[in-house]
């Protein structure tokens, strides 16, 4: 069954890659997400038998939270992108429905591996599948946004492939075998070395923190969101950092078993608090829709890693904000995707009035800026106050006041950028857009999904990600 | 058999100093192959034959001793492209900081916690130097093509330091390893090819439009 999940969009691609037909290439990308979909949700209801204690790949309560998050998430950008690809065959589709395939296998991969070695080859994968997608349009911004990404995150992965050896290293001489198995060094946990275990944390926290964004690793979000495509840049603000984030949670649950936990959290929260604070500085005036929504999607890096870092209540909050994040962010891009085509461009000075030119994308624009930014009744709404009380259970007013402040700040600086772009006249009076179906209805599901998640967490769900959070405490 | 690992190593850490002084870019990638080909046989000489060394060894000669600088130097000419466009700080400013790291390696690796067995041995301050070598060509060169080989020196040390985990890894997972440093390079020689057509140049300091 996983091996399915993995393999078969990985066929698709090659089937892809082979076939001459354009259509055809771009529903295979829709009919793999949603196959990818079904048989995650059965995963979801029919869970396998645990994995024998050793396995290479599992699912765990967390993997099976994000697993669901990224197969949702793009199936939701491969059905955007059949009427997409039908709008761009200047670009042609050859080059980016394999790689979107690939990177649905390998993103699959990096979620339910169980091995730290297989973790990092797949999280390197998605680099490299990715870094075709950011390069689609073919200029010399997107080339420039392309080489930033693929070199630090090449250099950034290569250092948490030092951090696997470090943790390796911690584990030598304590069995006949050194195994780098999530399960054989949970159980090993308390006789780690300490010293190499806190280095290979840090080297693990720095090099997966700078795939998941988190500052001061950042640098690289704004211009490869910027310029990649909107449904990529949905792909990798919701899905790619996601799993990301994952493999750092993967670190924190090694730390936990050590007993070490105390200080994972302390890391985790300094580089949550300056990517929160960070972003917000760069939100404000921010000329440019689709980099606001990068630092956006730094800012909430900051959260989740905030959320866990504190712990209890906040963890849950976390794991729930990672799927509202992930919903919206999708929502936000592929809407900006949509006002960035008709006006041909995502600056400020250019777009005005998209909500009068494009009813319906303008008005999922706006309506993903106020669930992101955390207002009632939308999903973030809740999991961000969810951290929030957490934060207040843990006694934490320093941090309180932070975030308080930075989230202010956000709402204010994404406000006055949003309203700009959605409210007023249109700079061009003529200019008339289409909104067609298939390019809305996926950010709208989306939008409907979380705001469903602010009213209402199914029974199953809760218990999901109560068992996600629960992975992630010390044990006692 | 230590001899012959220690001989690896030291051959390593001289092919670091080179990288960092020559300016001609064919033998920059020349060395960095060379680099890679020594350190497929550290495996076997410091664990011996078994299936594992002999595979990962012979994988690693094939991808970073061959493949890799192939993929490299056929992109060097295409783009026809002899000397790299000059470092931020000179070629022996570089090597006097190369040469500083190298013994900070040396007097650092001495307060580890290293384990019994490893405790003065040449693979820890080997890996850490080589890796500050790939750091230091990352950060001083402002061309691609100087930038991926500051990446794969910067991989060589991380190698390094793998061996001493001898079978940690698994062949399945190395072979992954190995497979995605070359499509990761390949991949790179791709867009270095598209940023000298697009800027007819391939200084990164050109990449300079996106901001704020």
């Amino acid at each position: 069954m996983l091996a399915v999940l993995v393999g078969l969009p990985l066929l698709m691609a090659v089937v892809a890659a082979v076939i001459p037909w354009y259509r055809v290439r771009s529903w295979l990308l829709a009919v793999t997400g949603l196959v990818h979909v079904v048989l995650a949700g059965l995963l979801v209801i029919h869970p396998l038998r645990a994995a024998p204690p050793g396995a290479w790949v599992g699912l765990d309560a967390l993997s099976t939270l994000v697993l669901l998050v990224t197969s949702l998430l793009f199936l939701g950008c491969a059905i955007y992108a059949v009427p997409y690809l039908d709008l761009r065959r200047d670009r042609g589709n050859r080059m980016i429905v394999p790689c979107l395939l690939v990177f649905l296998s390998v993103m699959t991969l990096a979620v339910i591996a169980r091995h730290l070695g297989v973790l990092w080859f797949a999280v390197e994968s998605t680099t490299i599948a990715s870094a075709p997608l950011i390069y689609y349009n073919r200029n010399a911004l997107s080339i420039e946004a392309t080489w930033k990404y693929l070199l630090l995150c090449s250099v950034g992965i290569a250092l948490a492939m030092l951090g696997i050896m470090f943790i390796g290293y911690s584990a030598l001489g304590l069995e006949s075998h050194v195994s780098l198995q999530l399960d054989d060094l949970l159980r090993q946990g308390p006789q780690l070395s300490r010293p190499w275990l806190h280095t290979g944390f840090v080297f693990l926290l720095v090099g997966f923190g700078a795939k998941v964004g988190l500052a001061p690793l950042h640098s690289w979000k704004p211009d490869a969101y910027g310029e990649a495509p909107g449904l990529v840049g949905a792909l990798l603000s919701g899905g790619l950092t996601s799993v990301a984030f994952l493999a750092v949670l993967r670190s924190v649950q090694i730390m936990a078993a050590a007993g070490d936990v105390a200080m994972a959290r302390q890391a985790l929260l300094g580089m949550g608090l300056l990517s929160l604070v960070l972003a917000a500085v760069f939100m404000v005036r921010q000329p440019d829709l689709k980099r606001m929504l990068a630092y956006s999607s730094v800012e909430h890096m900051g959260i989740l890693a905030i959320g866990v870092a504190i712990g209890g209540l906040a963890t849950f909050g976390a794991m729930l904000h990672l799927v509202n994040n992930a919903l919206t962010k999708g929502c936000l891009f592929l809407s900006a995707g949509n006002i960035q085509r008709t006006f041909a461009s995502k600056k400020l000075s250019t777009v005005h009035g998209a909500m009068t030119v494009l009813p319906v994308s303008g008005a999922l624009f706006m309506a993903g800026f106020l669930a992101i930014t955390g207002a009632p009744p939308f999903g973030p709404f809740l999991s961000e106050f969810t951290i929030l009380r957490g934060i207040v259970a843990a006694d934490r007013p320093g941090v309180l006041a932070v975030v308080l402040i930075a989230l202010a700040t956000v709402f204010i600086g994404m406000g006055s950028t949003v309203l700009a772009a959605t409210q007023g006249e249109p700079g061009e009076p003529t200019l008339r857009g289409q909104d067609r179906f298939l390019l809305t209805a996926p950010p709208l599901v989306m939008l409907l999904a979380v705001l469903m998640l602010g009213l209402y967490i199914p029974p199953p769900l809760r218990d999901l990600l109560q068992s996600a959070a629960d992975l992630l405490e010390a044990k006692p | 058999m230590y001899g012959v690992t220690n001989l690896l190593l030291i051959a390593v850490i001289l092919i670091n100093f080179f990288t960092l002084g020559s300016s001609r870019l064919n033998s920059c990638i020349r060395a960095v192959a060379a680099q890679g080909a020594l350190l497929a046989l550290i495996p076997l000489a410091a664990h011996g034959l078994t299936f594992h060394t002999v595979v990962l060894g012979v994988g690693a000669f094939a991808l970073k001793g061959v493949l890799i600088p192939w993929v490299l130097l056929r992109a060097l000419r295409q783009m026809r492209l002899r000397r790299e466009s000059g470092p931020l700080i000179g070629y022996i400013p570089t090597m006097v900081l190369g040469a500083l790291i190298t013994s900070a390696a040396f007097i650092f690796a001495d307060f580890l916690p290293l384990r019994p067995e490893h405790r003065g041995g040449l693979f820890i301050p080997t890996s850490l130097a080589t890796l500050f070598v790939g750091f230091l060509l990352l950060m001083t060169r402002r061309d691609a093509v100087s930038q991926v080989l500051g990446y794969l020196v910067l991989e060589n040390g991380i190698f390094v330091f793998g061996t001493l985990l001898a079978e940690a890894m698994p062949l399945m997972v190395e072979a992954g390893v190995l497979l995605d440093l070359l499509v990761g390079v390949f991949i790179m020689g791709i867009v270095m090819d598209q940023i000298q057509r697009e800027f007819s140049t391939l200084n990164t300091e050109r990449l300079s439009a996106l901001k704020g």
